[in-house]
This record gives C-alpha cells, structure tokens and sequence, in this order.
C-alpha cells in the first residue's frame, strides 16, 4: 500500500459516512437537541440540588451548567461513536462490508479508516454542540475552544473504537438497540459527567465510585473537561490512549478471518 | 497486458466446519482470457470455495494464487488482480452509480483522472452511462449487476470471479449479463469463473468444473463432460454425474472429528 493508495483509501471512506451523515438529516439535529435537553432542562432543575466545590481544573465556584458541559460533550462523542458501530453493522447487513474487506488495505488501515470518519463526525457535532450551548449562555473560556480539539479527537477515537470493537459481536441490527442500552447508559451514568466522583463516594455508593474510575469515558470527560481550561489531565491522556489503542486491537482481531469472531461465528452458523 | 501467470490456481484447498467438510482437497486453475463455469448444486461447497478465494475465509489447508500472488501470504497483491461480483448485491443503496464506482475506484488507489477515464470507459461498455447520477436503490435487478460487473473492472482485475451473479435476474438480464461476460471473455484480458446451479449457464463456458460434496467432481469442456456422463444433453450429463459421482462423497457422518 501506498501514501497514495492510503490517502485515497481514507477519502472515500471518510466522503462516503460525511455523505450518509447529511443524507441522514435527524441526526445533526438529535445530537445537539440530546444533550442541549440535559443542559437546558436537567441542569437548570438541578443547579441548586448539587453543589459543586472547587476541584480541578476550576479554579472559583461554577453553575451545575457549567461543571456538566464536557459530560455533555462527552456523550455527543459517545452517541455517535456507537452509531459508527451501527454503521459497521448496516455495512454487514447491506454487503459493503465485503466490498471494504476485499479492497486490497491491510485490514486494520480499512478499520482506522472507518475509525478515523467516524471521529471526524463526532468532533464536528460536539463543536456544533458547543456552539449552541454558547448560545445558551453556557461556555468555557475562549482559548479552550482551541485547547479541547486533541481532547475531543483522542475520546472520539477512544469511543469509536469501543463501537468498532462492539460491532465485531453484534450480529444484527436488531440487537443494536439492546447492546446500546447495556453501553451507552451505563458509560454515560456511571461516570464524572453528570457529577464530580467525589459525590459518589460521598454518598456511600463505593462499588459505583470505583466502577466510575475504571470508566473510560470518566477519563475522556475530564480530558475534555481539563482541556477546556487549557490544562492537561495525565492520567485521563493515559487511560484514554490506552483504551483507544486496545479497543482498535480487539477490532481489529475480531475482524481478522484468521482468528477473530467473524470467522467463528460464520463457522458455527454454517 | 495480460500476465504470464494463471488467473488463478487452486492446490489442495481444504476447509472443515467442525466435524463436516465443506471442501476436500479442490484443485482449479482458471488461465487467462479463459471462462470457467463452477457448477454445484446447494450445498456443494461454491460458497465456502468463493469465500475462500476472495479472501473473507482462510482455507484450513492448500494454497491460492490469483495472478501468481498468494491470498495468504500476500493478500494485498492477490486482491489487487481479483474483481468480485458477489452473489449478494453490494452496492450502497443510498449513494449514485458513479460514486458507487469511485468508492470503488479510490479503494483500489486509482488516481482520480485514471479512476474518471476508467469509470466512463466501463459504464459506456455496460450500457450505464445514462444512470451515472442514479441512486442506485432506483435501479433494476438486471442494471444493479451491470453497475456490479462494471465496478469489479474499474480495477482491471486478472482474474474475475462471479458468485451465483444471475440470481433473482428475470431472463432478459440473465441473458444480456452472460452476454457482457461473453464479451469478456473474447477480449481475452481476464479469466473468469462463474458459479451456479444453473445447468444452462455452463454452455458457453471453456470449461465446466462440477463441485459437489466439496470436491471437483469433474474438470474439462461441456462437450467433454457430455461425453464423458455418455449423455446427450448437457443437463442430463450433469444430473448423471451427481447421481453417480465417480468417487465417495467428502462429507463424513457428523459427530467424526477431522
């Protein structure tokens, strides 16, 4: 494979999600209303029920609105990191996953650059989320504007490569929604996004404080959240990096007809 | 140019589903300009074998060549000579023809100009050049294969494989497809193999080569195989044949472990 070969490979994979994603025109528009729903309805019930303290990155008081922005950053990343394993899914069921998979790239570039449209879209809605937030009168300093773009890109990787890897054992379409209920939520709740885990520990629930932690998308939040505020949380990179790179790897495997699920499961269905 | 090389050579391609044998030792060779037809009937392993040779299924033992590149060892070689049309359609409903063919073109790494030149080139030998700006969920069975044939060239493959290509065609497809394949052939530039189960598709064909119980039962031209089942027609020589195969069936009672 080329630079050439690979920059074209990356084009018509990236040009053929960004043409679906404007054919699909709900799902701009259900991305941003998600959590500006969470922003606009929940957080405002909510400000006066959660008191936040200072703690890391912020360094004065800040509305609820405020300490929830990046969660909600973070779950337009999560949202459609998903929807990149739906996609991989609907490309199965359609017969273009055979058309990728006999294109001659190495198969984990075919998988990156899946990978890689996805995270495009994703950082785009959560700029386009950002962006209606501001309008809403809830933002974060000008210069992190700027400062979260590798933030939202590594987490947009981290959970598009937890899709990629899910899609490997999701068979049909119909247990899409099934499989979304048991990832996204639990993810999306068992987190730093909606509140600080000190809260959690507070409160005495220790097993989900500790699950909390071990969440990666708890460390693609407060990467975001830290970026924001121009700083860098290491262990968040750390956490964050590492996922990403083990989830591609378990894809990555599981799309190999050597040894990855696709070559048991065909086996045992025949 | 067309390679020195066989479009495609088969040595002793083995693949167990468990305890049951879906292909037994087949040897093919497919040479260039040269149209094969592969007739099995359900079962007979001509999926597991197309798997096989486009690369989605690693055989458990033997070897294939398309255009002298190994699938296993080389992968990205072999895939950039073969040209798929599957049995199911491919195509992206959502997107038009044209970009259907240039998703395919970019794939392959074709530079844009030559991607341009080689997409007219194929829609205007296919008849499709009117389409060009169709959704491809708008077309007809029968044009949705020429799209599919015109897509599995844009490449300039070696070597051609058709899986099952005719299914769910009404007959006037069929026919003007295994004309366009016809034509293919003569030009002499890629070797095709062309599966079915459908007996009347095989006359045209160089060679017949009959799969059944995952081994190559028969190998050589229609007339041969005629002859050779001491039959008159064509379909009566292959009925006869998978009546009474010349050796023992692969598959092996359930429950024997290879």
């Amino acid at each position: 494979m080329t630079g050439r070969h690979a920059l074209a490979a990356l084009v018509a994979i990236s040009w053929r999600e960004i043409v679906k994603f404007t054919h699909q025109k709900g799902r701009l528009f259900s991305a941003i209303v998600r959590p500006t729903l969470w922003l606009i309805v929940f957080a405002a019930g909510f400000q006066n029920v959660f008191g936040v303290s200072i703690i890391p990155p912020y360094e004065s008081y800040i509305t609820y609105q405020e300490y929830v922005l990046p969660g909600l950053m973070g779950i337009v990343l999560l949202f459609n990191g998903m929807q990149s394993s739906l996609s991989m899914v609907y490309d199965r069921e359609m017969g273009v996953m055979r058309l990728l998979l006999t294109a001659p790239l190495p198969r984990w570039y075919t998988l990156l650059c899946k990978l890689a449209a996805g995270t495009l879209l994703s950082v785009v809605q959560a700029y386009a989320f950002l962006v209606t937030a501001w309008l809403f009168g809830v933002t974060i300093p000008w210069s992190g504007w700027i400062t979260i773009l590798p933030a939202l890109v590594l987490s947009g990787l981290m959970l598009g490569a937890i899709g990629l890897a899910l899609s490997v054992h999701i068979r049909q379409l119909e247990n899409f929604a099934g499989t979304m209920n048991f990832v996204i939520f639990p993810m999306f709740f068992v987190s730093s996004a909606l509140y600080p885990l000190w809260k959690l520990e507070e409160s005495g629930a220790v097993a989900v404080w500790r699950a909390a932690q071990v969440n990666p998308f708890t460390h693609a939040v407060e990467l975001v959240r830290f970026a924001a505020y121009g700083q860098l949380n290491g262990m968040a990179l750390a956490v964050v990096a590492g996922s990403t790179a083990l989830f591609f790897l378990l894809a990555v495997v599981g799309y190999d007809p050597q040894r990855g699920m696709i070559a048991r499961t065909r086996q045992a269905a025949a | 140019m067309v390679s020195r090389e066989d479009a495609l050579r088969l040595r002793g391609v083995s693949k167990n589903y468990g305890p049951v044998k879906a292909l037994a030792g087949v040897d093919l060779t497919v040479r260039n300009g040269e149209f094969v037809v592969l007739l099995g009937p359900n079962g007979a392993g001509k999926s597991t074998l197309f798997q096989i040779l486009s690369g989605l299924f690693v055989p458990d033992a033997g070897e294939v060549l398309v255009g002298g590149f190994d699938m296993r060892r080389d992968p990205i070689s072999a895939l950039k000579r073969l040209g798929i049309v599957f049995q199911q359609s491919t195509l992206d409903l959502e997107l038009s023809v044209y970009a259907n063919l240039m998703f395919h073109a970019r794939l392959h790494g074709l530079p844009g100009s030559v991607a341009r030149e080689r997409i007219a080139s194929e829609m205007e030998r296919f008849g499709i050049a009117g389409l060009a700006r169709e959704t491809t969920r708008k077309l007809s069975g029968g044009n949705r294969r020429r799209v599919e044939l015109a897509r599995a060239l844009i490449h300039r493959p070696s070597f051609l494989l058709m899986d099952e290509a005719t299914v769910g065609l009404d007959p006037p497809s069929r026919r003007d497809l295994l004309a366009h394949v016809a034509r293919l052939r003569d030009e002499g530039q890629v070797g095709l193999l062309w599966s079915t189960h459908l007996v009347d598709e095989a006359s045209e064909a160089d060679r017949v080569v009959v799969l059944h119980r995952g081994r190559v039962l028969f190998d050589g031209t229609p007339r041969e195989m005629t002859a050779a089942a001491g039959e008159a027609e064509f379909g009566d020589a292959f009925m006869a044949m998978l009546a009474s195969p010349p050796e023992a069936g692969a598959r092996e009672p359930a429950g024997v472990a290879p």
